[in-house]
């Protein structure tokens, strides 16, 4: 492919669009992976059930799928803990989180395909909003608004995230339970009080990311499979633990994967964005902004 | 004169009771057809509608007095649209539940995946949409019900590529992309030959992963290439993905479709509606008068009465006529040769045609149809996203081949951009 100008602008401008969207499906698992360490591979599941509730409110109701789904977040969280609260109970306390625990969010992920299938059929769904559809024109630089509300919803999602982190007590527990639950539990905190609420959180998110889905394409319940080695890749590249790495981490991946697209072929692209997570560990092991 | 004990007599009874009994309960046992279809999963939404199909085929030949005076019963178990689980749900059905009868669920790899167990059998068996499934075991009791014709890859843009190079001016230049997945992979192979016997060159062949998300840049490298044609290969996501960056980026050409999957089901029409208008695309039934079979109205009407209830395609014109058509074949050869055996079947279905629902059907070389049927349509006056508007003819209309043809190719594609 011949290089111009357009292509490439356009290229790194659809791999910022893209990068906003990685990083609002990636959080969540920052929180549960990263910090947390639990291998929550039924994340993806959350997400379509998010686009789903962004499908039920929005041709039931004609409620906008974002807002929808900024409601949906609130039981989601509290749905979150008390599903934590099971998985702790059940294999944490007894040492069993390892194998036991990805069998048993591996069956969640089933459970809740399932669920979706029963409750909505297989066909594709979609969602109907003002922005999907128009497209802003800068110069010779197209920018669809189905691609551009995801960025800034999932760039401000994270922002919030790092905001709570920082600024907020619960939230510097559960910095402190990522880096050290032993120390937590010496100064009196309860690592899985805190746990608690930071796996509600990452549901919660999932919810969000779910209606950032379906603005963008139709989903099926199936189709958030797709998703489980991308936000992986996010979570391990950005670091683990860091959320300025998992938005740094987003935006490599969804630009090496446009501008791949664009110059080299899109067969190339997951080759590229994996290729790049194997050099970066092997460069520097914990990630970009790992400690 | 011996005389029997009291015992000996219920004996003597229970074997009469049992010898009359026992043709009579034959008689009436059920026909079973099984089957595995992908009623969860990537292509549950094509193996519930293909099901919803059946069952009004077998609800209704019940009606009649059912097949050689025995009542039809399904028997079917989710493949959960992954192949690993074919082999052992045919074993079962075979084995265990004893069906008289199979049928392969929906699509090519459960279809493959079957095809070992049915084949050491020696059962009957007739496929829904499997593509090119037959073309390595060449099992002479295998039949296939999507108009594919023995040369299936060529088929998806034989029509499209025929009708470019009778435009004028002729185009010199088309664009390929597709999914890197089976039938992406197999509609380029066969698009790549189609263009170069109508001379037309390629400027740009690609193909991209499954789960893309991003088809802007993709569309954008296309648009630099200033292809006058576009064919794409794609599945349902990617074909909605591809449409709405086409208009969003403004890719202008004289012809853009082809081979897209999705486009053919109600739930992509309807969200894309006007952004339809003017792509060409394969398809197997629109309700255009040149199409209008025997029973396929009353069929549709059926079909669509009960789609909403079952969660399936609210349309039903792509899969469920030619499931419903598998059926009518099946019933039209155990009617034929009164008889389940599977060599007077598999006999009788090859030497005979079947007029059907989907019209007159002829199988020929692997099971496949004898004269490949892929239509061309063109998306004409689609106004909004109601999905009732796709029930009517001249939305969907047929531009090739000739003797389905119910309008002319319309040239150029002009995005909303522009």
């Amino acid at each position: 492919m011949t290089f111009s100008l357009d292509l490439f602008s356009n290229a790194i401008v659809s791999g910022i669009l893209l990068g906003g969207f990685y990083c609002a499906i990636a959080v969540g698992i920052t929180i549960v992976f990263g910090m947390l360490d639990i291998v929550n591979i039924a994340h993806p599941a959350f997400i379509m059930t998010g686009g789903f509730i962004a499908y039920f409110a929005n041709t039931q109701f004609g409620i906008d799928p974002l807002a929808a789904c900024a409601i949906a977040m609130i039981p989601a969280y509290y749905l979150g803990r008390l599903l934590y609260r099971f998985y702790n109970v059940a294999f944490e306390k007894r040492g069993e989180e390892s194998l036991q625990g990805l069998a048993f969010f591996f069956g969640l992920l089933f459970i809740i395909e399932v669920a979706l299938l029963l409750i909505f059929g297989v066909d594709y769904r979609f969602v109907e909003a003002p922005y999907i559809g128009p497209t802003i024109e800068i110069g010779f630089i197209s920018i669809p608004w189905r691609l551009l509300i995801p960025l800034i919803v999932g760039l401000g999602l994270v922002l919030v995230i790092i905001a709570f982190l920082s600024r907020t007590f619960i939230g510097k527990a559960i910095l402190a339970v990522s880096q050290d639950p032993l120390a937590l539990r010496l100064v009196g905190g309860s690592p899985v009080k805190v746990k608690e609420v930071a796996f509600g959180l990452s549901i919660a998110t999932a919810i969000l990311a779910g209606a950032l889905l379906i603005i963008i394409q139709p989903i099926e319940p199936s189709f958030g499979r797709d998703f489980i080695g991308r936000v992986f890749c996010i979570t391990v590249l950005g670091g683990m633990t860091s959320l300025p790495g998992t938005i740094v981490a987003s935006m490599i991946l969804g630009v090496s994967e446009s501008l791949t697209s664009t110059f080299l072929g899109p067969s190339w692209s997951p080759a590229i964005a994996f290729g790049l997570l194997l050099i970066t560990l092997a460069v520097r092991p914990v990630g970009i902004f790992g400690r | 004169m011996t005389k029997l004990t009291r015992r000996q007599t219920l004996a003597l009874a229970g074997s009469a009771v049992a010898t009359l009994a026992t043709p009579a309960l034959a008689q009436t046992s059920p026909i079973k057809i099984g089957f595995g279809m992908a009623l969860t999963g990537g292509l549950a939404g094509g193996g519930k509608a293909a099901l919803l199909a059946y069952q009004i085929w077998a609800e209704e030949v019940n009606a009649r007095g059912g097949l050689l005076g025995r009542k039809v019963e399904l028997v079917n178990y989710d493949d959960q649209s992954n192949p690993a689980t074919v082999p052992a749900i045919y074993t079962k059905l075979l084995d265990i539940d004893k069906v008289d009868l199979v049928v392969s669920g929906y699509a090519t790899v459960p279809t493959a995946a079957a095809m070992p167990v049915v084949m050491q059998k020696g059962k009957v068996f007739l496929s829904l949409f499997a593509l090119a499934a037959n073309d390595q075991f060449r099992y002479d009791r295998y039949f296939q019900m999507q108009p594919n014709g023995p040369e299936a890859k060529f088929e998806f843009s034989r029509g499209y590529f025929n009708l470019a190079q009778n435009l004028n001016p002729k185009p010199k230049t088309v664009a390929l992309v597709g999914a890197d997945a089976e039938f992406g992979v197999l509609a380029l192979e066969g698009a790549r030959e189609n263009a170069k016997k109508a001379g037309i060159k390629i400027v740009y062949d690609r193909s991209y992963p499954p789960n893309t998300m991003d088809f802007g840049s993709i569309v954008r490298a296309i648009k630099a290439t200033k292809p006058d044609l576009l064919f794409i290969g794609s599945y349902p996501p990617d074909s909605a993905g591809m449409i709405r960056a086409i208009h969003e980026v403004g890719l202008d050409a004289t012809m853009v479709g082809g081979g897209m999957i999705g486009l053919q089901f109600a739930a992509l029409k309807q969200q894309l509606g006007p952004l339809l208008n003017n792509v060409v695309c394969y398809d197997l039934y629109t309700p255009e008068p040149t199409m209008n079979f025997p029973g396929v109205v009353e069929f549709l009407k059926k079909y669509q009465e009960r789609a909403e209830k079952a969660g399936v395609d609210p349309l039903g014109l792509y899969i469920p006529p030619f499931a419903y058509a598998e059926m009518q074949i099946l019933e039209a050869a155990v009617n034929g040769v009164k008889s389940l055996d599977d060599k007077k079947l598999a006999d009788y279905i090859r030497a005979n045609s079947f007029s059907t629902v989907v019209g007159d059907i002829k199988f020929g070389d692997r099971g496949e149809w004898a004269k490949p049927r892929i239509l061309l349509i063109q998306y004409r006056g689609i106004v909004g996203n109601d999905v009732e508007q796709f029930k009517q003819a001249g939305k969907q209309v047929i531009i090739d081949p000739p003797q389905f043809k119910s309008g002319d190719l319309v040239v150029p594609f002009e995005s909303v951009k522009r």
